[in-house]
């Protein structure tokens, strides 16, 4: 055992910049990290064991106590509940008899609960062994545990077969559906692979292709939507012995899947994209920063980098451009929402925890290893390759005046299609719910949790970056919905989950919120605690990162939008409750010794 | 040579050398911004949001911003002091802070901000959280019910070798701040004195000795915190 730890650290040549992948590595090799492993690491890498631990406690996927031999984790987003994960868990829970978050006695299988993992339009799903389950059923729940109880092989469990296009090939072969419903500029299959690297890049000059897509107006797809040609103008410029190139493919806004169906289909484009940055950027080698619940791209997607590299789209002199070389490393993540947010991201990469930097400096002129660094989303990495081979004149045509191009939207929830839409910017939401076939609507989430909650009069509004700007998670919800306890306390819920903590609003102010929403929902609320929610949720307004400054979206935006929902709930009668239940506080104690509770006040 | 800049807080037009932080320029200049994360010597990392500024309509931290020159810096407003006391009930809310019973009454940072912001009772509820103390350290008692998780002694105590005696745990809303369990058996008296020095709340204490300086004679006892770099 020891041994084997010594052979992964030097693997990594001792780096500690390279924990996250020692880590990973220790995990599938000894199926948790233990004490004694953390001492001999912190001992090899000139770490205290504490600072260890402080790495693998933040990540979901890593655990220090033992695991399962089969590990368990069921998906508890919005969008999994409002098809029946309640009764799939519980068919779980009796089939292991066990409580999620537990391990059977037998040490045989854990189930855990997990936030989003970007199968939304395929729920509920779960990921087992690192095998992801969709459309999940109490029936095939409990087919599953028996099986695993005869001591079938988590893989042999598949009776579904493979999913749509490339989830089918056998070194995928996942139960993952791409569901494409709608293909434009960027998902048409009118491009001959690697072209730009071929016979566009030898011919131009690096600052001539950031013009291109400087002219093509194209803002990030990740969400915060800065100018993609004044990003790498910027990374061009910054100073330092290397440059980087990173790939965002964390995707881990609930709701969103669209990067995972770009890796799936269209995998080279995504890497060219990243080769033609670090031509225009300078930049000499591209990390692509994977979240865990992708894994099984991952064999995958290092094949094509591997092909690349035969045909010398990668590595040196690429396509015969004397000085240009470049290479691309997956870094596979551990489950933390937090590091898609891009210096998270590359904190991370750096093999420590996803806390957000304070900015200024940017990333472009201080990011991985201190230096410049470009992150762009997995979206506008493939979309600037086309950009790359149609001119910045074709790509201004698309789209409306104040958002230029085509988006993928991820939709998901009430509607008869779910799945990956490419539409221009400037749509209208109501063209987009009857797009996916959306009836009797009570609201569409725009932008995931972090993003707003609308109902019928904002049905006429359009997508676009000054109005409604959105990564493209798009989650509807119909009539019978209860919003407030199926929607909002879920996405605060995730919110409270995925926080880094580090920012002391962040880390305490959404729950506190929480236990008002929990008020108002259990019917102990009143009429002030709906405006000290709004009253207090301006104190995010100061965190240092999107992810606690939009923490309190979920409540401000349905307050905004569905304030009826909330007068319905709060007590009239009376102006000031602590809602505070000695009945209900005192219920476990008196249990537990078996007395009755007894109440003379309202006897 | 440094170059000196100008910039304005408040109206107030003030010089300071390129390349400090505005809290930095701020408190050179007998002007006070509250902090409680930042630490002299040691790399800023805005972890409290007590030094929130707002500088063209966004709100910065200034204790990792630098000073540019024509910058002009909103500090003592109502808006940004009301921020200010929110997250000083915010953090009395999260914790178990009991001041009198707490031997860093009256040295404590945290405790010196709620009186000079005036809060009376916290509009947020208390959460009454069930936190852990460590007292396997020779010389120091870890007490989780009162830590901030500003990072002052993880950035700060370190050894020879840049080991951390301390280290977040978790995250979010269960975030820890832990000590090292062999590290914290080894540490020196006076590295665990300068570790309780250098905590902001009574979240680090140094063990045996007690209430040395008695209550009433403690640094912020007479004076509000912040008048020592007002001018
Ligand atoms: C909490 C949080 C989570 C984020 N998650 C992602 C993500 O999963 N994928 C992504 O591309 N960008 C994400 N972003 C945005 C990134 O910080 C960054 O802006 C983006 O990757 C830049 O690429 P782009 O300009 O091509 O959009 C996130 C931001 C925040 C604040
Ligand atoms: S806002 Fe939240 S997630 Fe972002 S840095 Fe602060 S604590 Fe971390
Ligand atoms: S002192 Fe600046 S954030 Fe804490």
């Amino acid at each position: 055992m020891k041994d084997r730890i010594i052979e992964i650290i030097s693997k990594y040549n001792g780096d500690s910049t390279r924990l996250m992948d020692i880590l990973h590595d220790i995990q599938a090799h000894a199926g948790y990290i233990d004490e004694a492993t953390i001492a001999l690491l912190a001992d090899k890498l000139t770490l205290s064991a504490a600072q260890i631990k402080e790495t693998v406690s933040f990540y979901h996927f890593y655990s220090d106590k033992p695991l399962a031999k089969v590990n368990i984790y069921l998906n508890d987003s919005v969008t999994a509940n409002m098809n029946g994960r309640k009764d799939v868990l519980k068919a779980f829970e009796d089939a292991c008899g066990i409580k999620i978050g537990r391990v059977t006695t037998d040490g045989n299988i854990g189930l855990f609960s997990t936030s989003c993992i970007g199968m939304n339009d395929q729920e509920p799903a779960a990921i087992i062994n690192d095998r992801v389950f969709t459309r999940l059923t109490p029936y095939r729940t409990k087919q599953i545990i028996n099986g695993l109880k005869q001591g079938q092989h988590v893989k042999e469990l598949v009776v579904e077969g493979c999913g749509d296009g490339n989830n089918a090939l056998p070194i995928i072969d996942a139960m993952v559906y791409n569901n494409i419903r709608r293909k434009g500029a960027l998902l048409s299959h009118d491009y001959p692979l690697f072209t730009v690297i071929k016979d566009i890049l030898p011919k131009t000059s690096s600052e001539e292709i950031t013009d291109i897509i400087t002219e093509s107006n194209i803002r990030g797809r990740g969400g915060a939507g800065f100018p993609t040609g004044l990003k790498w103008k910027f990374g061009s410029r910054a100073k330092g012995e290397h440059r980087f190139i990173i790939c965002n493919a964390d995707e881990g806004e609930p709701g969103t899947f669209k990067d995972r169906v770009l890796l799936t289909e269209y995998p080279e484009m995504v890497f060219e994209g990243m080769v033609a940055a670090g031509y225009a950027v300078g930049a000499d080698i591209g990390l692509l920063y994977l979240r865990y619940e992708y894994k099984y791209l991952l064999v995958y997607l290092n094949g094509i980098l591997e092909n690349m590299r035969k045909n010398n789209f990668l590595g040196q002199s690429i396509a015969g451009i004397g000085d240009f070389d470049f290479d691309i490393r997956i870094q596979l993540g551990a489950g933390a929402y937090i590091c898609g947010e891009e210096s998270a991201l590359i904190e991370s990469l750096e093999g420590k925890r996803g806390e957000p930097r304070d900015k200024p400096p940017f990333p472009v002129e201080k990011g991985y290893l201190n230096l410049p660094t470009v992150v762009n989303n997995v979206e506008t990495l493939a979309t600037v390759v086309k950009i790359i081979k149609n001119g910045a004149a074709w790509y201004n045509q698309l789209g409306n005046k104040d958002s230029v191009g085509t988006k993928l939207l991820s939709i998901s929830g009430d509607c008869r299609f779910p799945g990956i839409y490419e539409v221009e910017w400037g749509l209208k939401i109501s063209d987009i719910l009857a797009m996916c076939g959306a009836n009797e609507v009570q609201a569409i989430q725009v932008g995931g949790p972090s993003g707003t909650l609308l109902g019928e009069k904002d049905f006429d509004r359009e997508l676009s970056y000054s109005d409604l700007p959105t990564g493209g998670s798009m989650i509807v919800f119909n009539k019978n919905r209860d919003l407030l306890s199926e929607v909002v306390l879920n996405f605060m819920n995730f919110f409270i989950e995925e926080s880094c903590g580090t920012c002391s609003t962040c880390r305490n102010m959404p729950y506190v919120l929480r236990g008002k929403l929990l008020k108002v929902i259990n019917g102990r609320g009143v009429k002030t605690d709906i405006e000290d929610m709004v009253n207090w949720a301006n104190l995010l307004k100061v965190s240092r990162c999107g992810l606690g400054q939009t923490a309190a979206n979920p409540i401000v935006s349905s307050i905004r939008n569905f304030r009826h929902l909330y007068d319905a709930l709060v007590q009239k009668e009376i102006e000031y409750d602590s809602g505070f239940s000695l009945e209900t506080s005192v219920l476990e104690s008196c249990k537990a010794v078996r007395r009755q509770p007894l109440f003379h006040h309202n006897a | 040579m440094t170059n000196k800049i100008k910039i304005k807080i408040d109206g107030k037009e003030i010089i300071t050398d390129q390349g400090k932080t505005i809290v930095e320029a701020a408190h050179e200049n007998g002007i006070f911004i509250p902090t409680l994360c930042n630490f002299a010597g040691a790399l800023p990392k805005g972890c409290c949001r007590m030094c929130t500024i707002k500088i063209n309509n966004r709100f910065m931290t200034s204790c990792t911003t630098p000073a540019a020159h024509g910058m002009e810096v909103e500090n003592n407003t109502n808006e940004i002091n009301d921020f200010r006391k929110g997250i000083i009930e915010l953090l009395f809310v999260s914790g178990n802070h009991f001041c009198p019973s707490c031997e860093k009454s009256g040295n404590c940072e945290l405790q010196a901000l709620a009186y000079r912001y005036q809060m009376m009772v916290p509009r947020f509820p208390y959460d009454f959280p069930m936190k852990s103390v460590d007292g396997s350290s020779p010389y120091i008692i870890k007490d989780q019910n009162r830590c901030i998780l500003c990072k002052r002694c993880i950035k700060t105590i370190k050894d020879d070798q840049g080991r951390h005696y301390f280290a977040f745990k978790e995250r979010g809303h269960k975030l820890e701040v832990l000590l090292d369990d062999k590290m914290g058996k080894e540490i020196s008296s006076a590295l665990a004195k300068k570790a309780m020095e250098n905590c902001p709340v009574g979240s680090i204490i140094f063990k045996e000795v007690g209430f040395e300086v008695p209550i009433g004679q403690r640094k912020y006892d007479h004076k509000p915190i912040g008048s020592e770099i007002e001018n």
